[in-house]
Parts: structure tokens; sequence; C-alpha cells
């Protein structure tokens, strides 16, 4: 179990997203008709959008406290970011992707960590030549691999086949527990939130409408 | 063709190529700033790079003249250390490296304003500190910029004529270059060698914009 601890206020343009939760929980996930509160979210926490206000803490590392004048910078935020658009580096290939982040502690061993994300045939390929589904699963790994203290996973398999999908969700899990890395996960399917996430946020508007166990959260259609 | 014609050749390329060599840490050090940074002063060092390519040659030949001989700021100092820079091969590359460096800051920064900020996020998210991120994403995502940038200044320091005749002169055998050949041998009335020069100077400064466009358009 993590602590999530995020409290803060994030000014877009026009638009306010006002974010308050502190949760028990191995995974949050963030729910909600697309729109870009969620991915803004995520970004406050990686520390590529600054919060008007408030504090982001995960398992008790602090890593922005507006009272405090604390930001802690991107790259020591430790954050496994899989960003919606992946942004894969294009002049490397598979394998200098997945083994970009140098980071030392807390990281899979790289053949298991291949195997699982079913990655072992496209090792050396460009990433130019990657399908959606097979590229999002390269950042999954880039991610995962770089030593992070919380996941931040956007819409992560939205381009996976669905055949596929079930694997490499249980196999993200796998890893995850093996790990024991906290996870926010930003989905707008209510079936992955509900197997992904132990807490889930739907947002509304910029804001939290419910906050809850997936399955009382989750709207019933 | 004649030896002095063929050592003509081989010394402008040399020249050009150290000329290239001498400009490309700062140019593309500037050339980042400009594209990357917010600083006091930028516009100002927007404009004085930009300058050789607008002001005389004739006339960047003359300052630098006044910066590098043995009265003036730099070329003190290093007379001091007894090294003299104007009317030698050290000035023909000076003068080069010079007129230049504005292509090359130009279409590098042209290179790095095209590198999507988002990848230079994603590697400072996995851990990568400012250098790694410029030397493992941001420059071999401006890579073909900067190479494209560096062929146009060294066409452009080939073809160096009006500083270098101000700050190294036209001596043969030891500065003079296929520019100031063709002005010198033409003046003498030597068409054959002028019109020999003027040759090789078409078909190395050819094949240099064709490298040039073809790297810009793969960029």
């Amino acid at each position: 179990m993590a602590a999530f601890d995020l409290d803060f206020t994030l000014q877009q343009g026009e638009f306010t997203l006002a974010f308050s939760v502190k949760v028990e929980a191995r995974a949050l996930g963030l729910f909600g008709a697309s729109g870009s509160a969620k991915a803004s979210a995520l970004e406050a926490v990686a520390g590529l959008r600054t919060p008007r206000r408030g504090t982001i803490a995960v398992n008790g590392r602090v890593l922005f406290d507006s009272d405090r004048h604390l930001n802690t910078s991107v790259r020591s935020r430790r954050t496994g970011y899989v960003p919606q658009d992946i942004l894969l580096f294009p002049h490397l290939n598979v394998r200098e992707n997945v083994v970009y982040g140098l980071r030392e502690g807390n990281r899979p061993d790289l053949r298991v960590l291949v195997e699982l994300l079913e990655l072992s045939p496209l090792m050396d390929r460009r990433v130019g030549s990657l399908s959606g589904g097979e590229r999002q699963r390269v950042a999954m790994a880039r991610a995962l691999y770089s030593g992070p203290d919380v996941l931040l996973f956007d819409e992560p398999l939205a381009a996976v086949d669905l055949p596929r999908r079930r694997r490499i969700v249980d196999a993200l899990l796998g890893i995850r527990d093996e790990l024991s890395v906290p996870l926010i996960y930003v989905t707008h399917l209510p079936e992955e939130a509900l197997t992904v996430a132990d807490w889930a946020l739907l947002i509304d508007n910029g804001r939290i409408a419910a906050s809850g166990p997936p399955r009382d959260v989750m709207p019933s259609d | 063709m004649s030896a002095e014609i063929r050592d003509i050749a081989i010394f402008t390329t040399l020249a050009a190529l150290a000329a290239t060599a001498v400009m490309l840490v700062p140019g593309v050090a500037v050339a980042w700033l400009l594209a990357r940074r917010q600083f006091p002063g930028k516009s100002i060092v927007e404009t004085l790079v930009s300058l050789p390519l607008v002001m005389p040659p004739v006339a960047t030949g003359l300052m630098l003249l006044w910066l590098f001989s043995r009265r003036g700021p730099i070329g003190g100092l290093l007379a001091r250390l007894g090294i003299d820079i104007v009317f030698t091969p050290a000035a023909v590359v000076i003068a080069m490296a010079v007129m230049g460096l504005p292509l090359l800051v130009r279409t590098a920064r042209a290179g790095f304003e095209q590198v999507t900020r988002r990848y230079e996020q994603i590697a400072e998210t996995l851990g990568a500190g400012p250098w790694r991120v410029f030397s493992t994403v941001t420059l071999p995502l401006a890579a073909r910029n900067i190479l494209a940038g560096a062929t146009l200044g060294f066409s452009r320091a080939l073809g160096e004529f009006g500083a270098t005749i101000v700050v190294a002169g036209s001596i043969p055998g030891r500065t003079r270059t296929l520019a100031v050949g063709i002005y010198s041998f033409t003046e003498n009335g030597q068409d054959r060698q002028a019109a020999m020069l003027l040759a090789i100077s078409v078909s190395i400064a050819f094949v240099a914009v064709l490298a040039s466009n073809r790297l810009a358009k793969e960029a």
C-alpha cells in the first residue's frame, strides 16, 4: 500500500483543476470522460506542470509543497511516466529506449520485463516501424525499467489489441507488485479501471466528482 | 593543373575545414542558447551573430584586423605569447570562421527549435541531467540541421574574400585562397590561372550546397 497525498490546484488557461485526495492504495485510477484534466494531474505529479498551490506527496516523499516553497526537479522525482502521446525517442531503437533511464535501485530484471511485455521480437527495431500498441508497450517498459518510485500511466493500453490487453494488464500488475511501486493510472474504460485500480477517482469538469473503491465509483450502465 | 593552383585549392579546403571545426562548438552552443533559453541581452547576441551576414565583409575584416593586430585587444595578448595572427594562415581560418558562423548558428538554431520539448521532458523524468538530455536527445535530434549548417558555413568559408584579404592578405604559398587567388590572378592578367581557380570554386561550392540542401530536407 502507498500513501497518495494529492491536494493541489492547477491553472490551465481559463480552466482550473482542483485535486484533493488523501488515500492509501496500490493503484489510483483516474477515470472520466476524455479531457485534459487527467493528463494535467499526471503532469503535475511528474513535475512537468507547476500547481498554483498545494502539496503532492507519494509514500511520504513530498514532491511539491507550495507553503514550503518545495518543488522537486523533474529529474529527481523518480516517476515512470507514460504519456498518452508515448514519445519514444525516435532516434533510438527499442532496446535503447527501454534502457534509457539509468537510475539505480528499484528496477525489474530486463529479460523478465521484456518477456512479460512481449517485446522480445521488437528489441532491435527502429521505433518508427512500430504499431501504436507496440509503442505503448515499449513506453511502459522504459518507465518500469527506469527505477521509478511512482508510475504514472496515461491510457497506456489504448492502442494495444484486445486479446493482448488482458495479458499485458496482468503482467503490468505482476511487475508492479514485485517492485511494490505505487501506480496512478488514467483510463476512460471502466473495466480497465476496475482491474487495475484499487481506488478510483471520477474526474468531471476539472474536479473530483467521486472518490472510492472502483466498484462504487464507476458508473454502472 | 599547376602545383600553385593545386596548392591553393588544397590550402583553401583545409582552411575552410579548420574554420568549420573552430566555429562548430561555439556555433552550436549559441544556437542552443538562442533556441532554448531566455536571458538578458538575447537580442543583442542574436544581432551580433548575424552581423557578418549583412556587414560588408571588408568591414568585418577591418574589425578582425584591429582585434588581432599586435596593438589590438586579442592580438596584443597573443603577441606576448609570441603568437602572430595577422597575415598568417591562422588569420585566414579566423576570417572564414567569423564569416561562416552566422549560417551555422541560424541553421542549427532552427534544428534545435524543431526538437519537441516533450522528448527532453521525458528524458528528465527518466532521471537524465541537463548534459545527458542535451547529448543523448537534443543534439542527436538536431544533428541533421547542425550538419547542414556546418556544410553551409564551410561553403561560405570556401568563398570568403573580403575579410580574408584585409586580415590575411594574398601571400602566395601562405595565405592565398581560391577567392583571393582569383582576384589576384585576374588583376595580374593571369586569366588562365584565374579560370582554373574559378572552375575549382564552382565545383566545390556546388557539391557543398547540394549536400547542405539534402541534409536540411531530410532533417
